[in-house]
């Protein structure tokens, strides 16, 4: 593989690294083959002309080309002094601690690079590498920020040379990573190359505008304006609920109806939009154990609280801030005693964790995971099952933001020792589990080729530790359920299982909790998971 | 009057100094949004597979328990035998403890020397044909004394030469990181030699402490000797200006970011620090943000998305 120093980065270039799947880490069984991986759809030429493309061989932002050295110039100067805003506290209280402390202490041990699933899976390229991208930024950083420029600047910092091609590879080497944090999980002294790409990303959308347009125009903007990114409004999400609903009680024989805009329920139930539109059974599930169980709970048709998404938390402050502010003014206007996140791993951290310090006054109302709350119903026997219903191979996909950033690790393995007698581990999992590929947004984004990189570099861990953990069983006639309780390592799996035809081939099925807690429920008709593709 | 006290107190003063304008510094920084990571150390009972209180239900209305005891055992090994370097990178690890433990050892060094010239200022002699006391620090000096010299030798020559010769690491070593691990080797070397020539049981390097202890600029040693001093000093001032203030900004890293979990209260004291936060100006450029370094975050995050666009 050829080799790329850091200051390669701002050298003008075609591209500045290739890639080719003979380089990539070698798939389990009969996907070890090269040539069992699909073909990479090349950039068009069109594309190439139009948008900024050298950085390897796709692209996430579709970042136009300037049309003149002024405007390359202007973009620049806009990229330093996002760079100065970052570096302000009034400007970016929100991270400055963690940023400055990761900027000025990383010793290049490369402990990091061993503990991504992207670096690892691409075969080593060196562009990957987590220190890759920090070590460019803090270059910059070092020279216009700190002011270390001068006689000695190459000495202490290294070479690195602000121009237009630097920027704009920043920008595209910003999604690169799925800020799983797992290589900070690992850093000796405690460098987190994650928020590093994290801030990154704020300089180009919070000062430049700049953000991939599934995340930003089509994501946490249609969610402020409409009420999801989905593009659903209040009456659009209630009759699919109403739907779903419908579907539901002749499907388990119980009468289900999803309440909204209850006043005065114990629980508001925040779902990601994206499981009633592609995973109704998923909200389905949820009305059935919550109904079964008695619960107090309700929905809101307020705009963006049916939707617990939040993009902001992977590139936007101020994104992120309206987002929360709007699910925690839902729930106050409710008077609910507590929000239940649903089966969405960054909706969890965002809301939990992230917003903690964001959410003051009456808007701090209590956050709880579903996780809780499932084994909560489940250890009480307020819910029954029957084990012997889930009688099949289950394995658990950890969502990231579950277990890493929140330390959600033990309800839902206690859940799955009860009702899935057949459950195994995958290697590693918990707070060691690799990302799906799909953190950050990228399960959302699959502009020109974007999809290949995902399912044949930032999944390509995933999917080795998912044939593994059904090794022995991957015979297609034996039914297997992926277990992830996280919309977006959802949508990241069904992408990346039907790319390599792992339903046909080995029989193994992706969806969430709920359903699997639903399928062995005794009080409802059996058959509830659908072993059929989707 | 001798240089080479005059060269370590300045020395001295300097690490001081920096140590404490640079934690002053990062201690000053606004609160910035929780951003924990797992596992969490002081989690008690959960710590050992990575859970947290979050895992409670209405964890808000149930005492948190915090460990102590359960940072400490991280921590200490943490500290000590870089249990985190050896877990994830065994091969930098087999080179980066020898120069860390070697270190440490020499710190201990400097301790056993304190000691010594602090009893032989009282009239207790160090030395191995006197009292117990004094035998031991004389001893044990002159054991830990040359076992970290020779580690911190080894490490460093380790070091560089990963550095020079490994691929993926020369290619992020700036020129500055070569003269830092030089620097290191050169004292090292100078002072295994003054030692082996001029002072083996660090009995001039004792009654230097001493003249250190009792303000006596008098001092003088042999060439090798003073050369080591003087390097040494300068390693000292020189360390937390570089990155190398890792060794206690590490800290912050863990304490103040990854197990920092604390969750904010209504009426509570992060929620008040919260509230002064969200009132510092934004000027921030995105269409989306508008930033005129006049409104707030408030202002902002309150703010139709699309407003005046």
């Amino acid at each position: 593989m050829k080799q790329v120093k850091v200051e390669d980065i701002s050298k003008p270039s075609e591209r500045l690294s290739e890639l080719r799947k003979e380089d990539f880490k070698p798939l389990p069984g009969d996907l070890a083959d090269p040539q069992a991986t699909p073909d990479f759809k090349p950039l068009s030429g069109e594309v190439r002309e139009k948008f900024e493309a050298t950085l390897d061989d796709t692209i996430a932002l579709s970042l136009p080309k300037p049309k003149s050295k002024e405007e390359e110039d202007k973009l620049v100067a806009q990229f330093l002094s996002g760079m100065e805003k970052l570096f302000s506290e009034e400007n970016n209280w929100t991270f400055l601690q963690p940023l400055l402390l990761s900027m000025e202490h990383c010793v290049t041990c490369h402990t990091c690079s061993d503990a991504c699933h992207i670096y690892e899976a691409s075969g080593g390229n060196p562009i990957y590498r987590p220190a890759y991208r920090s070590e460019v930024f803090r270059r910059l950083y070092k020279k216009h920020i700190k002011g270390n420029g001068g006689l000695l600047s190459s000495w202490r910092s290294g070479e690195m040379e602000l121009n237009w091609t630097t920027v704009s590879r920043l920008a595209e080497l910003a999604y690169r990573c799925n800020l799983c944090r797992r290589c900070a999980q690992t850093c000796p002294i405690g460098v987190d190359n994650a928020l590093i790409a994290h801030e990154i990303r704020k300089i180009f959308s919070q000062e430049m505008g700049i953000a991939p347009r599934e995340i930003h125009l089509d994501g946490s903007v249609k969610q402020l304006q409409t009420g999801s990114s989905t593009g659903m409004n209040a009456e659009v999400v209630k009759d699919n609920i109403e739907f779903i609903d419908e579907d539901i009680s002749e499907k388990t024989g119980l009468s289900i109806e999803t309440p909204w805009d209850k006043h005065g329920a114990d629980i508001l139930l925040i779902h990601n939009a994206g499981e009633i539109l592609s995973w109704p059974l998923n909200p389905g599930a949820f009305a059935v154990i919550f109904e079964s169980a008695g619960l107090s709970w309700t929905m809101s048709s307020e705009i963006a609280a049916y939707d617990g998404i939040n993009y902001g938390v992977w590139y936007d402050d101020f994104q992120f801030a309206r987002v929360a502010i709007k699910h925690a003014e839902a729930a106050r206007k409710l008077g609910v005693k507590k929000i239940v996140l649903g089966e969405c791993g960054h909706a969890h951290k965002a809301l939990t964790v992230i917003a903690d310090r964001v959410l003051t006054g009456e808007l701090n109302i209590p956050r709880e995971s579903c996780m809780v709350t499932f084994w909560d119903l489940i250890s009480s026997g307020r819910i029954k099952v029957d084990p012997e219903r889930n009688d099949f191979p289950v394995t658990l996909h950890d969502p990231c933001n579950l277990v890493r950033l929140m330390g959600i690790v033990d309800p839902q393995r206690k859940i799955l020792g009860k009702i899935a007698p057949r459950f195994r581990e995958m290697t590693p999992h918990g707070v060691d589990n690799y990302c799906c590929g799909g953190g950050s947004g990228f399960a959302i984004m699959s502009g020109h080729n974007f999809g290949d990189w995902r399912a044949q570099i930032s999944g390509r861990k995933k999917l080795e530790q998912v044939l593994n953990a059904f090794e022995g069983e991957l015979d297609p006639s034996i039914k297997k359920y992926l277990c992830a309780p996280c919309s977006n390592c959802k949508g990241q799996l069904r992408d990346l299982l039907s790319y390599y035809d792992v339903w046909e081939k080995y029989g193994i099925l992706y969806d969430g909790m709920a359903e699997l807690i639903v399928n062995c429920m005794t009080d409802v008709k059996p058959g509830f998971i659908e072993w059929e593709w989707h | 009057m001798s240089l080479i006290v005059l060269v370590t107190y300045v020395s001295a003063a300097v690490f001081i100094v920096a140590v404490v304008s640079r934690f002053v510094k990062y201690a000053r920084l606004p609160m910035h949004l929780r951003w924990e990571l797992y596992p969490v150390a002081h989690e008690k009972g959960r710590a050992k597979y990575g859970g947290s209180y979050l895992e409670e239900l209405d964890w808000w209305t149930k005492p948190r328990e915090s460990s102590l005891f359960g940072e400490l055992k991280v921590m200490i090994p943490e500290i000590l035998l870089l249990a985190g370097v050896r877990e994830h990178n065994k091969s930098h690890w087999l080179r980066s403890f020898p120069f860390h433990f070697g270190l440490y050892l020499l710190g201990g060094v400097v301790g056993l020397l304190l000691v010594g010239a602090v009893l032989e200022t009282a009239g207790i002699a160090v030395s191995r044909d006197e009292s117990l006391l004094g035998r031991v620090v004389y001893d044990a000096t002159y054991v830990v004394g040359w076992m970290g010299l020779v580690l911190g030798l080894v490490g460093s020559i380790a070091l560089l030469a990963r550095r020079l010769f490994n691929t993926a690491y020369r290619a992020y070593t700036k020129k500055v990181d070569y003269f830092n691990l030089a620097f290191f080797v050169v004292t090292f070397v100078v002072a295994l030699a003054a030692h082996a020539v001029e002072d083996p049981y660090f009995v001039q390097l004792r009654s230097y402490v001493g003249s250190l202890v009792t303000a006596d600029f008098g001092f003088t040693a042999g060439a090798l000797l003073t050369s080591e001093v003087i390097l040494a000093s300068l390693l000292v001032a020189y360390i937390p200006l570089t990155h190398m203030s890792h060794f206690f900004t590490k800290w912050f890293m863990y304490h103040g970011i990854r197990w920092s979990d604390e969750p904010a209260q209504r009426g509570g004291k992060i929620e008040g620090r919260v509230q002064q936060l969200l009132k510092q100006p934004v000027s921030w450029s995105a269409p989306h943000i508008r930033g005129d370094g006049k409104k707030n975050w408030v202002d902002v995050a309150t703010s139709d998305v699309m407003e005046g666009t």
